[in-house]
């Protein structure tokens, strides 16, 4: 087994939009949940879809999709809401499909600081490579600010 | 011993011996000669020394101590009840807070020392006429002193005194009893010490009552003593019999009893035990000494209470979160089941509604909080205001027991502290001024609760000047917050509002207290922000009145579901005024604005799907349906596409990330296990 989990490995739950493939720090899960009724808010910014109710608990939900400005999409069997905790506050956001769990290596991560400058990089962590495929890690606290 | 697990209960305590210190010391204030209260104030101030050397607090301990001293004095007649003296009481319990918040907070006391508070104390004790006596007594104790030290071989003998221990023992001569001090040695060689003297404290049980013992009987008992030790007892029985019956015990070595006089003075050392001393003395030779004993029994006495648990806020909102799932799907049930519903499933959702409701009912009973939590500092703050700003005001309370939900408490200390200090320093005048306009120079400020439907109002009322709607006007336009004509067409109502307007003030100066013009808009915040309303009724020249309106509860309300397009939304039942159905054209434009009339009042029109930004499609109907809101007196029409009923809802935070939205109070699940929102009836007007 070539694969040990040494102190190094950081865990990403991989999860797709479109064609691309990209991760969140396992910590930061609370749960992945099949797709609910969303009720929508009014006068909330366009990435925020609304709100669900998970349990008796009431948790808006993102887009992802019009936060990274891609076209909407279809819902479909594998569409999940991955609820994360952001300061003790859980948000729900939504991905196209959720592929697997995967072991990073801190070799494997790419810093992107020196790529580029552009501000909207500032939510991403870096890029995980694994074979030939190309993860973009998310840093979930950045993305959503309260 | 690790502390910190009390450290919570110690805080609690520590703030409601404080108020009831505040509380007493007014009421001593007004009554110097009340015995009664003089007794109560020294039992918390001795409770409060207590608890906090017990906690490691010296400082606390010290000053409590101090205090103690000056009551003590107080208690004896030594020193009289004056303003001076009240103020720096007052004084010291600033600074007992003080301390108690930097417990709160860094849960140590911090540094500060209150020197110069310690010293008034010990300035009045000094300036006190009794000194002569003082010094006499004194003097007994240094002679008594050469006494003891002559039986200094039995170490324990030197059993001292506290003022209750003199009081018991005078007491007990009083009715002809015997008071005796006993001093046991055991043989050296006595193997089970404890045993011996539990078989000994038995025995003293039999024909006297003990009430001292040195070490303590837990102590002795734990067999935490050396061979000897020393009691002492009140008995109808004289000294003989003691000794012929602890001869019998085996393994006691040596018996010293002595016979204790109502005057004698046991190794007393410290000033306020020499007091005590000379208080009881007096007892005994004084015509009546019934105000002794019933010093004596208050102190026995345990404070009442009744039997109550501490809970943590957090874990009642479990407890009620839980409750409103239970409701949720209570209502689930009611709807499901269909048409074929047999009747004992009828008869099950009936009784699960009326437990359901009972429950409801019960958490929210729990969570409910007497006003007077909040009230009882209002007294003391009217004072030290009045005492500041020189006018002469009483503030009446009434309606202390009317009971708010804690959250809500929790915040409306705050609104209050600021319309109470605008009542004092705005409204009302100088005594002069009062005068001259024929008002007794007192000047009176009301505070009231009451509860009335599912509102509680809190009212603070003031016989002073009244608001001159004029000047607001006229600021008002000064201000350029609106032009002339518009202005002069206001009514009286609409002018008051600027009042509530940020950064909005009358007064001519500025004050330590008010008129920087960041009060009542900030009262308007909060209160609205508890889902209440403020109003202000006033005359000029009589006073005025600012009513504050508030829910029962926050967490559970009736609702009335409506339909706007596809949308579900829930508007509190509490502000809808009536539903209306009307033809569109009875909807007519002014300035732009839509309006309906209703009983002759123009109403102004609310589109919800417009508002609330609902897709949906334009269809003509013949009769379109309105829900009249209000807010205060202000009323609303809200059009809405039609009417699902009323039910009861629990209300859900949106969380941080929505929070800033105005429109929405907040959300709720229904029946179906979907979300619907709730209406912020308030911003929508």
């Amino acid at each position: 087994m070539e694969e040990i989990i040494n102190e190094k490995t950081k865990q990403f739950i991989v999860f797709k939009l479109g064609k691309e493939e990209y991760g969140i720090d396992i910590q930061k899960i609370t749960t992945i949940e099949q797709m609910k009724t969303i009720t929508r808010v009014p006068k909330i910014p366009v990435f925020i879809k609304g709100v669900i109710n998970l349990r008796g608990e009431i948790i808006p939900i993102m887009d992802l999709r019009s936060k990274f400005n891609l076209p909407e999409a279809e819902e479909t069997e594998d569409t999940r809401i991955i609820i994360v905790n952001i300061e003790e506050e859980p948000v729900g956001i939504i991905v196209d499909a959720v592929a697997e769990v995967l072991s990073l290596t801190e070799e494997a991560i790419e810093n992107l600081n020196n790529l580029s400058t552009d501000l909207s990089m500032e939510f991403i962590l870096g890029v995980g490579k694994v074979d030939d495929r190309i993860i973009t890690l998310l840093n979930i606290e950045k993305l959503i600010t309260l | 011993m690790d502390m910190s697990q009390y450290l919570e209960i110690f805080i609690e305590e520590t703030k409601e011996h404080l108020q009831s210190l505040n509380q007493c010391l007014l009421q001593l204030e007004q009554n110097p000669n009340e015995t009664g209260v003089l007794n109560e104030i020294f039992r918390v101030a001795h409770t409060l020394k207590g608890m906090s050397a017990t906690m490691g607090y010296s400082k606390m301990a010290k000053l409590t101590h101090d205090m103690e001293n000056v009551l003590h004095a107080l208690r004896s007649n030594e020193i009289k009840v004056s303003t001076k003296l009240i103020d720096i009481l007052f004084k010291c319990l600033d600074a007992l807070e003080t301390y108690l918040n930097s417990i709160i907070n860094t849960s140590g006391e911090g540094n500060k020392e209150y020197t110069e508070i310690i010293e008034a104390l010990n300035n009045i004790l000094k300036n006190n006429p009794v000194d002569e006596i003082e010094k006499k007594e004194k003097q007994q104790i240094e002679n008594k002193s050469e006494v003891i030290a002559v039986d200094s071989v039995h170490h324990t003998a030197n059993l001292q005194l506290d003022q209750y221990d003199q009081n018991v023992i005078n007491k007990a001569i009083e009715m002809g009893m015997n008071a005796l001090k006993i001093t046991l040695v055991l043989n050296k060689g006595c193997v089970l010490k404890s045993a011996r003297a539990f078989i000994i404290f038995q025995t003293l049980e039999r024909y006297s009552e003990i009430i001292k013992a040195d070490p303590k009987v837990e102590d002795i008992e734990d067999e935490k003593f050396d061979y000897e030790f020393t009691v002492l007892i009140v008995s109808k029985e004289n000294s003989d019999l003691f000794l012929k019956e602890l001869n019998q015990i085996a393994e006691v070595e040596e018996i010293i009893i002595k016979q204790l006089q109502s005057k004698t003075i046991e190794g007393a050392e410290a000033k306020t035990e020499v007091k005590a001393q000379e208080n009881s003395t007096k007892s005994i030779s004084d015509v009546s000494p019934v105000e002794e004993k019933d010093q004596t029994a208050s102190t026995v006495k345990k404070p009442k209470t009744g039997k109550t648990v501490r809970v943590d806020i957090d874990r009642l909102d479990i407890l009620m979160n839980l409750v409103g799932e239970l409701i949720i799907t209570k209502t689930r049930l009611e709807g499901s089941g269909g048409t074929d519903r047999s009747q004992t499933y009828t008869e099950a959702i009936e009784y699960l509604e009326r437990i359901t409701t009972n429950l409801n009912d019960a958490v929210m009973k729990v969570r409910m909080v007497p006003v007077e939590t909040v009230f009882n500092r209002f007294p003391r703050m009217i004072r030290d205001i009045s005492k500041d700003i020189g006018k002469e005001i009483v503030l009446t309370m009434s309606g202390e027991e009317t009971e708010l939900d804690r959250t809500v408490i929790d915040e409306i200390g705050d609104p209050l502290i600021h319309l109470l200090r605008n009542a004092a320093d705005h409204g009302i005048e100088p005594a002069d001024k009062r005068k001259a306009s024929g008002k007794s120079e007192i000047g009176h400020i009301y505070l009231r609760a009451y509860q009335s439907g599912n509102n509680v109002l809190i009212e603070v009322e003031e016989d002073g000047q009244g608001i001159n709607v004029e000047s607001v006007r006229k600021k008002a336009i000064e201000r350029g917050l609106i032009n002339k004509e518009i202005a002069h067409n206001l009514s009286q109502k609409d002018v008051i509002d600027f009042l509530f307007r940020p950064s909005f003030s009358t007064a001519e100066k500025i004050t330590d207290l008010s008129g920087r013009g960041v009060g009542l808009d900030v009262v308007k915040t909060k209160i609205e922000a508890l889902g209440g309303t403020v109003e202000v009724e006033t005359e000029l020249g009589k006073g005025s009145r600012f009513i504050i309106k508030l829910p029962l509860t926050l967490a559970i309300i009736q609702a009335l579901l409506v339909n706007v397009g596809e949308e579900k939304y829930a508007i509190p039942l509490s502000s809808i005024q009536s539903i209306e159905k009307i033809s569109p054209d009875e909807i007519k434009l002014v300035q732009k604005q839509e309006v309906m009339l209703l009983r002759k009042s123009v109403v102004p029109i609310v589109r919800l799907d417009k508002i609330l930004d609902v897709k949906k499609e334009e269809k003509q109907s013949k009769l379109t349906t309105v829900v009249i809101v209000k807010k205060g007196e202000r009323l609303s029409g809200f059009v809405v596409d039609s009417l699902i009923g009323q039910q009861e809802i629990v209300i859900k935070s949106l969380g941080k990330l929505l929070s800033s939205i105005k429109s929405i109070a907040g959300a709720t699940i229904l029946g179906d296990g979907n979300v619907a929102l709730i209406l912020d009836v308030n911003s929508l007007i």
